[in-house]
C-alpha cells in the first residue's frame, strides 16, 4: 500500500470567495457606493427545527448540520456555490487506482482555544465518528474508507481504520474502491474534526458551550434548546481576516406560517423555507426577498410490490403513473418553481438523467394510454381499484395526496382512501409493508452523486421500502459502485435507472427546490443544489 | 385541615406511582421507536444504541431503573437532545411555561373575575351584555388563529412588540403570547364569575344584608365575592390543564422554548425519558394544584367539611 | 316558613312538573335564547340538507378554479380552498362533524361526569377520596399525550373522537359537579330530606341533580364549544378527521395559515363556528335563568 506513486496531484488554491470580493446585488442597497457594510455583522438564521446536537459525530438532521458548517471545518470544504474547495488541507494528491488519499493540512489552522490544528487530530476524529461507543447515526457516510463498515459495526478496533497520520499536518485516507464522490463526503459532518482533549475531557457534553473547542470560522457562545444557537466569530480561525459576520443566531422555526410572520416583523434575515400554499401571496408582496433554487431531492409516491393490488402489476402501476398531471402538481399545489419529474435522478454532476418515454408526450396523450392500461390490468368503472394512500402528518404532503386522490378519481375512477400517520408511526407502517399501498417520500441527496439516488432501490437496502428487486439493477449498481472510469460508472448508472423507470416500482413527482425569504441586504448568499451554507462568507450591508 | 393536607400528600405518592406505570408502559408500545430514521440504522448500530440507553433490558428492568433515579431526581439522558439531560432540559423549560402559564392564569383570574363581576351586578344592561359578549369572542376564537393575529397585528404591521422567540428574555416578547394564552381563560373566568355572582347576589343572606342598608360595595367585596368565587375556584385545576394544553400551541406558534414544545417534540420523536420527564413533573404540579383548589375551596366555603 | 317546610316544598316542585314547564315559560321571554335556538335549528337543517343542493361534492377538485374567491359564476358561492374544492360544500360538511362530535363527546361527559360527580360529593369520605384520586391520575396525564397515544394506537376515527374527547371533558364535569354536590349537601333541604328517611340515590336523584342542572346547563354551553375547538386543536396537530372529510377546526385552521392571501378560507368557517357558538352560549345562559331553581 505504501507503493503507491502519486500522479494526480491537485492543487487548490486558497478560496476566493469572501468578504466584499462579489456579490450578485445588482442594485445599491444602502450607503454611499450601496455595497456598504452595515456596522453590525450579525447574521440571524431560521433553522426549520432545533438540533438533536451539535456533536458533529452525534449530530442528526439538517438543521445540526446546518450550525456544523458554521463550527467546524472538514479537510474540504464547499465554496458558495457548492463546488468543493480546500477546507483544513489546503491540498491532496490522489493515486493512481482513486484508493489513497494524502491530506496536506495548513500549518496556520487553529482550534478555537489556539491548539494547532493537526493530522492527529483528524485520526482521532474519524475514529471517534466510527466508534460504535460514540453512537453516531451517520457512519454510513465514512463507508468508503477501509475497514469503516466493520469498525462501525463493532468487528474491528477503531485503530484498524484506514487513517493515518504520516506527519503533523500529513493524513492518508485509504480506501475499500474507487468513490469519486469521496472529496465531498468529507464536507460532512461525520468527518469533521473534533477537538481531541476536549472530547476526551467531556464525553456526551463536548458540545456544550463553554466545552465546545471548534476549528471553524465561528465558535460555540450560547445554546438554550428550543430558543437559539448564538454562535460568534472565532478570532484563531485560519482564514478569519476574511470573515465579516461576528454573530451569528440560529433560530428554531418549525412553523412555517410563524416563520414567515418572524421573517416579516424583522427578526429573521434568511427564513428556513416558506409555507407552500402563500407562495403566489409572497412572490406579490415579497418578490425581492424570495430566492428558489433548485435542491437535490425527488418526491415520489412509491408502490408496495409485496402484496396486492401492486404486486406483479406493471401495467396498473404504469396507469396511475401516467394519470397523474405532475404540470398541476408543480404549478398549482406546490407552485414554487418545482421540476415535474419523469425520471428518478434529479441533475446531479457528471450524470444525465433518464425518464420514463412518455415524458415527452402531452397529458392528454398520457391520460388515455393511463386508461388504457388500467383497463389491461383488469379495472374498470363498475370494478374500480380501491386502495389507499399513506403520507405522513404534513401540510404539504397533504394537498398533494389529496390532488393526487382526485386526479385518479377525475381521470380513471380509481377510489381512494386518504391515510395520514404521525412520522414514526408512518416510518414504522411503511417498514412492515402490510397495511401500505402506496405511500408518500421524498429523497435528498447525502451526496451530489447519482449514487445516493441509485442505491435507494437496491433490493434489501434499509431505504427501499417498496420490496422492488430487480437482479438486471442490483447488478448495474454493483458493477459501477466498482468501476473506475467515471464515464463508464455514469452510463451504468443511467442504465440503472432506466430499468426504474421501465418498472415503475415508485412513480416520481417532481424534482424539489430550495425557498426561502432573504433580506435584500444580505450580501454572499449563494443557491447551491445542497442548499449547503456558510456564514463566512456572508455580510450584511448598510440599510 | 393541617392532618388533611400531609394526608393529601402521602395519599399522592400512590397516584403518582400509578401515573408513572401508566406513562412508562403506553409510550413504549406505541408503534415506531425513537431510533426510527428515514435510513434505518445497521442493526449493531441500533443494538448499540439501545444498549446505551437500556432499552434492551426487560421491560420491569427499565422501570426500576426509573424509579431508582427519580429517587435520586434523575430523569435520565434525553433521546433527542442528546447533549442534555431530561433534568436539565426540564429546568430549562420550565421556568419559561412557568412565566408563560402564570402570568396567563394571572392576567385571566384578573380580568375574569372583575368582568365577571361588573356583567352579574348590572345584570341585562349594556356593560353586561358587552362583557358577555366580549368573552363569547374570546371563547369562539381559537388561539390558533387569535395567535397569527396577534402577530399579523402588533408584530408584522404596527411592529411594537416580536413576533415570537425569548429575545434576550426582555417581558416583551411575553406579552404577544401571555395574552393569546389568557384570553380564552379570560372569557371562561368571566363567564363563571357572573353566573355565580348573580346567584349569590339573590341568595337570603345577600337580601337580607341589603334589606338592612348595606352599601352594595360593601356586599360585594365582604359577601358576595367569596361564596361566588367557589366556582371559579373549581375551575382552576381545569384551568391549569387548559393553560399546560394551549401552550402547547401557544408555544409552538411563538417560538416560546417551555416544557409544552419539549413535549409535543418529544412525543412525536418517541423521546421516552423526555415524554415521561414532562408527564411526571406536569402530574406533580397539578395534584399538588389540585390539593392547593382544594384547600382553598374549604377555606372559601365553610360549609365545606374535611374530615 | 321553616327549613323543612320549605324544603318539603323544593321536593314537591322538583318532584312534579311545574319546574319544567315555569323553565319553557321563562325561557320563552328570552328573546336572545330564543333566536339562538332557532339559528341552532337552521344550522342543524342546513349542515343536513344544505350539501344536497350543491353541484359540487366536497372532495371534488375544480382545477380550472383554484383558489378562487367567493363568486356566482363559477357556482363557488364560498369561492375554494388552494385544491380547488367547493368551500360552501366544505363548510356544511365540516358543519356536520363539527356538531356531531361537539353534541357526542358533550352527551358522554354529561353522563359519565353527573354520576360520577354527585356520587364522589354526595357520599365522600374514603369513597370520594378514591374517586377523585382516579380523576386526579387521569387529570395529571396530559391531555395531548393522551389522545396522540389513543390516535396513534387505534387509528383515526369519528367515533374515537367522540369517546377521546368525552373521556377528557368528564373529568371537568365530574369537579365541578362533586364540588358543588359537596356544598349541596350540607344545605338545609338536603338534611332536612334525609333526616325524613328519604333514600340516598333518591336524594340524589331528587335533590341534588336538580339543583345542579342550572350549573351543568352553563357548563354544557361552555362545554359544547370546548369540544368542537379540542376537535380544531387535533386538527391543529393533524390528529384530525381524515382528508378529504373536514370539520370547521381543520377548515377554520386551514384558512388562518392563509388569512392574508385567500381571508374568505378563514371568514366562512370561522363565521359559521363563531355563529354556532355564540347561539349555543345564549341558549345556555336562557336555559341557566329558566332552570334556577332559586329564580322562582
Amino acid at each position: 500500500m505504501n507503493r503507491n506513486h502519486f500522479v494526480a496531484t491537485v492543487l487548490v488554491t486558497i478560496s476566493l470567495y469572501g468578504c466584499g470580493a462579489e456579490t450578485d446585488q445588482a442594485e445599491p442597497i444602502g450607503g454611499a457606493s450601496g455595497q456598504e457594510l452595515a456596522e453590525e455583522q450579525v447574521l440571524r438564521w431560521g433553522n426549520g427545527a432545533e438540533p438533536g446536537s451539535l456533536d458533529p459525530h452525534r449530530t442528526q438532521g439538517v438543521p445540526g448540520s446546518n450550525i456544523g458548517r458554521d463550527l467546524f471545518e472538514g479537510l474540504t470544504s464547499e465554496a458558495p456555490d457548492g463546488t468543493v474547495i480546500a477546507g483544513a488541507a489546503e491540498s491532496w494528491e490522489i493515486s493512481d487506482d482513486g484508493r489513497t488519499y494524502r491530506f496536506f493540512l495548513r500549518p496556520e489552522a487553529r482550534w478555537s482555544n489556539g491548539d494547532p490544528v493537526t493530522a492527529d487530530d483528524f485520526v482521532y476524529s474519524l475514529r471517534r465518528s466510527l466508534d460504535p461507543a460514540t453512537l453516531s447515526n451517520y457512519t454510513f457516510i465514512l463507508n468508503p474508507i477501509l475497514n469503516a463498515e466493520a469498525v462501525a459495526a463493532g468487528e474491528l478496533p477503531t485503530t484498524e481504520v484506514g487513517v493515518r497520520a504520516l506527519d503533523t499536518h500529513t493524513l492518508e485516507i485509504q480506501l475499500e474502491n474507487t468513490t469519486p464522490y469521496f472529496l465531498g463526503l468529507l464536507t460532512h459532518s461525520a468527518s469533521y474534526p473534533v477537538h481531541p482533549p476536549s472530547a476526551e475531557a467531556h464525553g456526551n457534553q463536548y458540545a456544550r458551550p463553554g466545552n465546545l473547542v471548534s476549528n471553524g470560522a465561528y465558535r460555540l457562545e450560547e445554546w438554550v434548546v428550543q430558543s437559539h444557537v448564538k454562535l460568534v466569530r472565532n478570532e484563531n480561525y485560519w482564514d478569519n481576516g476574511r470573515t465579516t459576520i461576528d454573530e451569528v443566531w440560529y433560530y428554531p422555526t418549525e412553523d412555517q406560517t410563524a416563520e414567515l410572520s418572524r421573517f416579516r416583523a424583522g427578526e429573521l434575515d434568511l427564513s428556513n423555507a416558506i409555507p407552500k400554499r402563500q407562495v403566489d401571496w409572497i412572490r406579490e408582496n415579497l418578490p425581492e426577498e424570495l430566492v428558489i433554487s433548485p435542491y437535490l431531492g425527488t418526491y415520489y409516491f412509491g408502490f408496495n410490490l409485496t402484496r396486492p393490488p401492486f404486486q406483479d402489476s406493471p401495467e396498473l402501476r404504469r396507469a396511475l403513473a401516467l394519470a397523474v398531471d405532475r404540470d398541476i402538481i408543480t404549478g398549482q399545489v406546490t407552485n414554487a418553481g418545482e421540476v415535474p419529474a419523469y425520471g428518478w435522478v434529479p441533475p446531479v454532476q457528471n450524470y444525465a438523467g433518464q425518464q420514463m418515454p412518455e415524458a415527452a408526450w402531452t397529458q392528454e396523450e398520457r391520460v388515455a394510454e393511463a386508461r388504457r392500461l388500467y383497463a389491461l390490468a383488469g379495472y374498470s368503472e363498475e370494478n374500480p381499484l380501491r386502495t389507499r394512500i399513506l403520507y405522513n402528518t404534513q401540510e404539504d404532503h397533504r394537498r398533494i395526496a389529496v390532488a393526487i386522490a382526485s386526479m385518479w378519481k377525475q381521470t380513471l375512477g380509481v377510489e381512494v382512501e386518504i391515510l395520514n400517520q404521525e412520522w414514526k408511526v408512518f416510518l414504522d407502517t411503511r417498514q412492515q409493508k402490510i397495511e401500505t399501498e402506496i405511500y408518500r417520500s421524498g429523497w435528498i441527496g447525502d451526496y451530489n452523486d447519482a449514487y445516493t439516488f441509485a442505491e435507494l432501490f437496491a433490493s434489501g437496502s434499509g431505504l427501499n421500502h417498496t420490496g422492488y428487486s430487480s437482479p438486471d439493477y442490483d447488478r448495474l449498481l454493483r458493477e459501477a459502485s466498482a468501476e473506475g472510469d467515471m464515464k463508464r460508472r455514469a452510463e451504468l448508472l443511467q442504465q440503472a435507472e432506466r430499468v426504474l423507470v421501465e418498472d415503475l416500482p415508485i412513480m416520481p413527482l417532481y424534482f424539489y427546490v430550495t425557498a426561502r425569504l432573504v433580506r435584500p441586504w444580505v450580501g454572499g448568499f449563494t443557491p447551491n443544489i445542497m442548499d449547503h451554507h456558510r456564514s463566512q462568507n456572508f455580510h450584511i450591508l448598510k440599510h | 385541615m393541617f392532618r388533611y393536607a400531609t394526608r393529601r400528600l402521602l395519599g399522592a405518592l400512590p397516584t403518582l406511582l400509578i401515573l408513572l406505570a401508566l406513562a412508562f408502559f403506553l409510550i413504549r408500545v406505541a408503534p415506531g421507536g425513537p431510533f426510527d430514521a428515514e435510513r434505518a440504522l445497521l442493526p449493531e448500530i441500533e443494538a448499540n444504541l439501545r444498549a446505551a440507553y437500556h432499552l434492551d433490558e426487560p421491560l420491569y428492568q427499565q422501570f426500576g431503573r426509573y424509579l431508582w433515579g427519580l429517587l435520586q431526581a434523575d430523569f435520565g439522558p434525553s433521546f433527542q437532545y442528546r447533549d442534555f439531560s431530561v433534568t436539565e432540559l426540564i429546568m430549562t423549560g420550565f421556568p419559561v411555561s412557568l412565566r408563560l402559564g402564570g402570568s396567563a392564569m394571572a392576567l385571566a383570574l384578573l380580568f375574569g373575575i372583575t368582568a365577571g363581576s361588573i356583567a352579574a351586578l348590572r345584570q341585562n344592561t349594556r356593560a353586561d351584555y358587552a362583557v358577555m359578549s366580549a368573552s363569547m369572542t374570546g371563547i369562539s376564537i381559537p388561539n390558533f388563529v387569535m395567535a397569527p393575529l396577534l402577530i399579523l397585528v402588533f408584530a408584522v404591521y404596527l411592529g411594537w412588540l416580536p413576533a415570537g422567540g425569548l429575545g434576550d428574555g426582555s417581558p416583551r416578547n411575553m406579552v404577544l403570547p401571555v395574552i393569546a394564552l389568557a384570553l380564552p381563560q379570560i372569557a371562561y373566568i368571566s363567564r363563571l364569575t357572573r353566573g355565580s355572582m348573580i346567584e349569590v347576589l339573590r341568595s337570603n343572606f345577600i337580601r337580607t344584608a341589603r334589606a338592612q342598608g348595606l352599601p352594595m360595595r360593601k356586599i360585594v367585596l365582604r359577601h358576595a365575592l367569596k361564596p361566588a368565587l367557589l366556582p371559579v375556584v373549581s375551575y382552576l385545576g381545569p384551568a391549569t390543564a387548559a393553560v399546560i394544553t394551549g401552550s402547547v400551541v401557544i408555544e409552538q406558534i411563538f417560538g416560546v422554548p417551555g416544557l409544552g414544545r419539549f413535549f409535543v417534540q418529544g412525543a412525536l420523536n418517541r423521546d421516552y425519558t423526555l415524554v415521561m420527564g414532562v408527564v411526571v413533573f406536569y402530574g406533580v404540579l397539578i395534584i399538588a394544584f389540585n390539593l392547593l383548589v382544594d384547600l382553598a375551596y374549604a377555606w372559601l366555603d365553610p360549609k365545606v367539611k374535611y374530615s | 316558613m321553616n327549613a323543612a317546610a320549605d324544603a318539603l316544598q323544593a321536593q314537591e316542585e322538583v318532584a312534579g312538573r311545574s319546574l319544567w314547564v315555569d323553565a319553557w315559560r321563562t325561557l320563552r321571554k328570552n328573546r336572545a335564547a330564543v333566536v339562538s335556538g332557532v339559528v341552532i335549528g337552521v344550522m342543524a337543517v342546513l349542515v343536513t340538507v344544505g350539501p344536497w343542493f350543491s353541484p359540487y361534492s366536497y372532495d371534488f377538485t375544480d382545477w380550472s378554479n383554484l383558489s378562487i374567491g367567493p363568486s356566482l359564476e363559477t357556482g363557488h358561492l364560498f369561492g375554494t380552498d388552494t385544491l380547488g374544492r367547493d368551500l360552501f360544500v366544505r363548510t356544511l360538511y365540516g358543519g356536520r362533524i363539527s356538531l356531531m362530535v361537539g353534541l357526542a363527546a358533550t352527551l358522554v361527559s354529561l353522563l359519565i361526569g353527573i354520576s360520577y360527580g354527585a356520587i364522589a360529593g354526595y357520599f365522600g369520605g374514603r369513597l370520594d377520596n378514591l374517586m377523585m384520586r382516579i380523576v386526579d391520575i387521569l387529570y395529571a396525564m396530559p391531555f395531548m399525550f393522551f389522545v396522540i397515544l389513543l390516535m396513534v394506537f387505534f387509528g383515526r376515527n369519528l367515533f374515537l373522537i367522540f369517546v377521546a374527547l368525552g373521556a377528557i371533558i368528564w373529568l371537568d364535569m365530574a369537579r365541578i359537579v362533586r364540588g358543588q354536590t359537596l356544598s349541596l349537601k350540607h344545605r338545609e333541604f338536603v338534611e332536612a330530606a334525609r333526616a325524613q328517611g328519604v333514600g340516598t340515590f333518591a336524594v340524589i336523584r331528587r335533590h341534588i341533580v336538580p339543583n345542579l342542572l342550572g350549573v351543568v346547563a352553563v357548563y354544557v354551553t361552555l362545554t359544547i364549544p370546548q369540544v368542537i375547538l379540542m376537535e380544531s386543536f387535533l386538527s391543529f396537530l393533524g390528529l384530525g378527521v381524515q382528508e378529504p372529510m373536514t370539520s370547521w377546526g381543520a377548515l377554520v385552521k386551514d384558512g388562518s395559515d392563509e388569512m392574508q392571501s385567500s381571508p374568505w378560507l378563514l371568514l366562512f368557517p370561522a363565521v359559521f363556528l363563531a355563529t354556532t357558538l355564540f347561539c349555543f352560549n345564549f341558549l345556555g345562559d336562557g336555559m341557566r335563568d329558566a332552570l334556577d331553581p332559586k329564580d322562582r
